[in-house]
């Protein structure tokens, strides 16, 4: 009974972290495979995010500026905000140059965050970071929220303590899950609908012929800014939910711009850019693929160490760490030159008829 | 005045010249090839593990003759480096860049950025995560230098690094003036950058000129991740993709595709970064010296507000 | 009967697979200036460049002193001596006047210097110029420079594209008096032009272009009193 309790949970943190990084990569879909913008900074947003969520959320403490102990929803929203408004900031000044220059930018608008949180050690805790961020439905255990509104009302703190004593202390993991893949699901069809709406088939009329574009008097870099802040507040929340599955989170190793832009790019060109399906999909493979290796190098390496016994395992610990980060690189330049389309190609938005809502029916714009 | 000029001034030209060197690859491949190549820094940074492990490797080699003092200089084993990096650079060019030339632009981006990551964690799994020291020891003033100035009412304080720093940083952008303007390569590079399409009708053999970037590039990547490394005396795997940020702010404020406003931009951002930290006003740093990679930034945003094509109008898009 | 020089043999070429030209026949002999006329998009300029292997041939030839040469990438076709001016971005402009030549010679093994005094010598105003960037020149010195620059090698033919479209009227008539002089020196030219009236008045033959296929042949003066071309193109008055 206890060994299928375990591979549940493996298989629940599998679906919560592919979860978040699904909405990682439709956030960047909107970006890339809508708008063809270049973002390298996706972990700059989703800092931006999950510290925004982490200082408003957490309880009052001395090491940081708040916690403010608001409302996780709030935290989550008030994360998207800013990783928009820093999202705006970027797309005004690059949007109109050349894609190398918004490249540029995005990487190093992620570095000065960095920095930041680094530095800004009366706000963030600097390298020591934030903990104890509160976490969807496992919160409600915390004596601070089953001791106040609203859930005060259903019960006194003693019976709620009690309500709690007798769940198992994973009660919390399958509703985190569930949560995190209702808003992939939200997520998806909003995506969607604005995909197949006319402000989706003009970012690809945009994307395939600009010129044309333009002369037809379209506001392109209008839209461009529009996609990009709507991709960056897509990443905030990923952020948001991010740092609930942590609870811990600083900025050099949580945030390791190699790990989780990277990360994103690999699934959504696996998947398929300018397809919401495909990203999702190409986000729990590469997870998988990911979190599974991980598995088997630490098994093998345990394996290795007991023949060799003079090998520190902890040296080829690291190293294979390494030598995965290198293997999904050459998967990336695989799967660019052989595959550009990715698992799921893009599905162009051509027709009205086929569109299923009436966005599409009053859209014809031209 | 004098601590200004030995604590500020001096290394703030040291890290200009690092970034000024890196800032020549980025320009002539974004001139040339036309785009950004992400993987520029993680280059460099190999150049500096493989120029490390050419010294090791040489007074391993004295102590298994039984000469215990064998130390190459880091110039010297700088050149072996610089032919692998030249290797890599054409490897990476063969294998991943070449199938994109003629897709979009972007599609090459995305190339290095992959690069990027295989090239450092490539770093990473054969010399392993953790810092590794260069030179060991502080390095003092060069004595001649401080008692010469001294004679002379100054109180220059400069440690010999710096000075193979300056003369290496010099002639290395001499070499590449004479290459530009007076060989035929040299010309044809300029040609291309000028326009490619051009060229091409003009009968230049571009796949040479390309081949020539990557060599000129790589020996200057080399030459910067050596110099960076004599300065600093560590090792890092990280450190390539820290100078990414100057080195691409460096290239656009000397005009993209403009070797000498690489030149001229480095310097400004590297004398910008340390001088940032000098106490202008009252005691205290002006800003905080964890803030320096955030002046390149700055400097980089004002740029693409202001003036997108750079100092020396390079290309602009 | 004399082997022309260039010719090309129904041609259907385009870009990607997009056909522009239909069927296109031309040749140009030994010793000839060719223009070639025609309305915006008849193909002019697409025709030009199928020669330099720049677009997708489906069918048809080119050859170039009988040797066919279809499909063979531009820098090749350059080193078997054919030049090419485009009609814009023809000079580099961050180089000198000097330097722009010397690329011109890219392809040429020995002789640079003395092939560049006998260009100084054709293009007396480029002399002066030799190291001005030659972005810093007028329009109409630019294009003697990227005329120049296509001599550098030994040409079996001259291509130019539109070598007048936006110079005025008095560096309109210099290129052409050098067209004429380039002639002498013995190359034959082909060229692309707007201003039909005054390229059909130096070219011994012409070819009018519509829609991707040729309309009318003959020689230059014959074209230009022929009344339905002149009603046509010449009318229009540039």
């Amino acid at each position: 009974m206890e060994a299928y309790v375990g591979y549940f949970l493996y298989l629940l943190s599998l679906l919560t972290v592919g979860g978040i990084y699904a909405i990682f990569a439709l956030g960047l879909n909107v970006q890339w495979g809508f708008a063809g913008l270049f973002n390298v900074g996706i972990v700059g947003f989703a800092a931006v995010g999950a510290y925004t969520y982490a200082l408003l959320t957490t309880a009052e403490s001395t090491f940081h500026l708040g916690g403010f102990g608001l409302p996780l929803p709030l935290g989550m929203f008030v994360g998207m905000i800013m990783s928009a408004i820093v999202a705006a900031f970027i797309g005004l000044i690059c949007i109109r140059l050349r894609a190398d220059y918004l490249a540029i930018a995005t990487i190093g608008i992620a570095e000065i965050i960095k920095l930041v949180l680094k530095n800004e050690t009366e706000i963030t805790n600097g390298p020591r970071g934030v903990n104890k961020i509160p976490r969807f439905w496992e919160h409600f255990s915390e004596e601070r929220f089953y001791s106040s509104w609203p859930m005060s009302w259903f019960g006194t703190s003693e019976n709620w303590e009690a309500f709690f004593d007798k769940l198992p202390n994973w009660y919390w993991q399958p509703l985190f899950a569930a949560t995190i893949l209702l808003i992939v699901y939200i997520i998806y069809r909003m995506l969607e609908r604005a995909r197949t709406a006319p402000w989706g088939r003009m970012m690809t009329a945009i994307r395939e012929n600009e010129p044309a574009a333009r002369a037809s008097g379209k506001d392109v870099t209008r839209r461009r800014i529009e996609a990009f802040v709507i991709g960056a507040a897509i990443m905030g929340l990923a952020g948001a939910l991010f740092a609930q599955h942590l609870r811990l989170i600083e900025p050099t190793n949580t945030f390791d711009p190699a790990k989780v832009t990277f990360l994103t790019w690999v699934m959504l060109i696996l998947g398929g850019s300018g397809n919401n399906r495909g990203a999702i999909l190409g986000a729990f493979l590469i997870w998988t693929i990911w979190s599974a290796s991980e598995l088997v190098i630490t098994g093998s390496i345990g394996l290795i160490s007991n023949i060799f016994s003079t090998l520190d395992p902890s040296f080829l610990q690291t190293r294979a760490g390494f030598l995965r980060m290198m293997l999904i690189g050459i998967l990336m330049q695989v799967i660019l030159q052989r595959y550009p389309e990715g698992i799921l190609p893009e599905v162009r938005p051509a027709s009205p008829k086929a569109d299923n809502n009436d966005a599409g029916l009053t859209g014809e714009t031209k | 005045m004098w601590e200004f000029v030995n604590y500020y001034f001096i290394p703030g030209l040291v890290l200009g010249c690092i970034y000024a060197l890196g800032a020549i690859g980025i320009t002539l491949t974004f001139g040339i090839l036309r785009f950004s190549n992400f993987a520029h820094g993680e280059i460099m940074m190999s150049g500096a593990y493989l120029t490390w492990t050419v010294m090791a490797a040489f007074t391993a080699l004295g102590a298994y003759f039984g000469f215990s003092d064998w130390a190459l200089h880091p110039l010297i084993a700088m050149v072996p480096a610089a032919a692998l990096v030249i290797l890599i650079f054409l490897a990476t060019d063969r294998f991943f860049y070449k199938p994109f030339r003629k897709a979009e632009t972007i599609k090459v981006v995305m190339a290095s950025f992959g690069m990027m990551l295989i090239i450092r964690s490539a770093v990473q799994v054969i010399w392993g995560p953790n810092q590794i020291t260069f030179v060991r020891g502080i390095a003092k003033p060069n004595a001649t230098l401080s008692e010469i100035t001294s004679n002379m009412g100054l109180q220059i304080l400069m440690p010999n690094k710096h000075l193979f720093i300056f003369a290496g940083t010099i002639i290395l952008v001499v070499a590449l003036g004479y290459l530009l303007n007076r060989t035929r390569i040299g010309k044809a590079m300029r040609a291309v950058s000028d326009s490619p399409d051009l060229a091409h009708v003009t009968g230049i053999n571009v796949d040479k000129v390309i081949r020539a970037t990557w060599i000129v590039g790589g020996i200057c990547a080399a030459a910067a991740g050596v110099f960076l490394v004599m300065d600093t005396q560590m090792l890092e795997t990280t450190m390539g993709f820290r100078m990414l940020l100057p080195m691409f702010a460096a290239a656009i404020l000397g005009g993209i595709g403009k070797p000498y406003g690489a030149v001229a931009g480095g310097l400004i951002i590297g004398l910008a970064e340390e001088l940032s930290a000098y106490p202008w006003i009252g005691d205290t740093p002006l800003l905080s010296p964890g803030y320096k990679t955030g002046v390149a930034f700055a400097i980089m945003v004002v740029m693409l507000i202001v003036r997108p094509q750079g100092l020396f109008k390079g290309r602009s898009f | 009967m004399t082997q022309p020089v260039l010719s090309l043999n129904n041609l259907k070429a385009g870009y990607g697979q997009t056909e522009i030209l239909h069927d296109l026949s031309m040749f140009v002999n030994p010793n000839e200036i060719v223009a070639i006329i025609g309305p915006n998009g008849a193909g002019k300029s697409t025709a030009m460049k199928s020669v330099l292997g720049l677009l997708n041939i489906s069918e048809g030839t080119v050859e170039l002193n009988g040797e066919n040469i279809t499909d063979t990438p531009a820098q090749k076709v350059i080193e078997k001596g054919i030049s090419y001016v485009p009609q814009t971005n023809n000079v580099f402009v961050n180089l000198s006047v000097k330097e722009n030549l010397e690329m011109g010679a890219w392809t040429r093994p020995t002789g640079v210097e003395e092939r560049l005094e006998e260009m100084y010598v054709l293009f007396p105003d480029l002399a002066e110029k030799r190291n001005q960037a030659a972005g810093s020149l007028s329009g109409g010195q630019r294009q003697m420079v990227a005329m120049a620059k296509a001599l550098m090698v030994d040409a079996k033919i001259l291509l130019l594209d539109e070598p007048t479209a936006g110079l005025s009227p008095k560096y309109r008539g210099e290129i052409f008096g050098t067209i004429q002089k380039i002639k002498e020196t013995g190359v034959p030219i082909l060229i692309v032009e707007q201003n039909a009236k005054q390229a059909l008045g130096v070219s011994d033959r012409g070819y009018v272009l519509v829609d991707g296929a040729n309309r009318h042949t003959g020689t230059g003066a014959g074209l230009a009193a022929d009344p339905e071309i002149a009603r046509m193109f010449l009318g229009g008055g540039h």
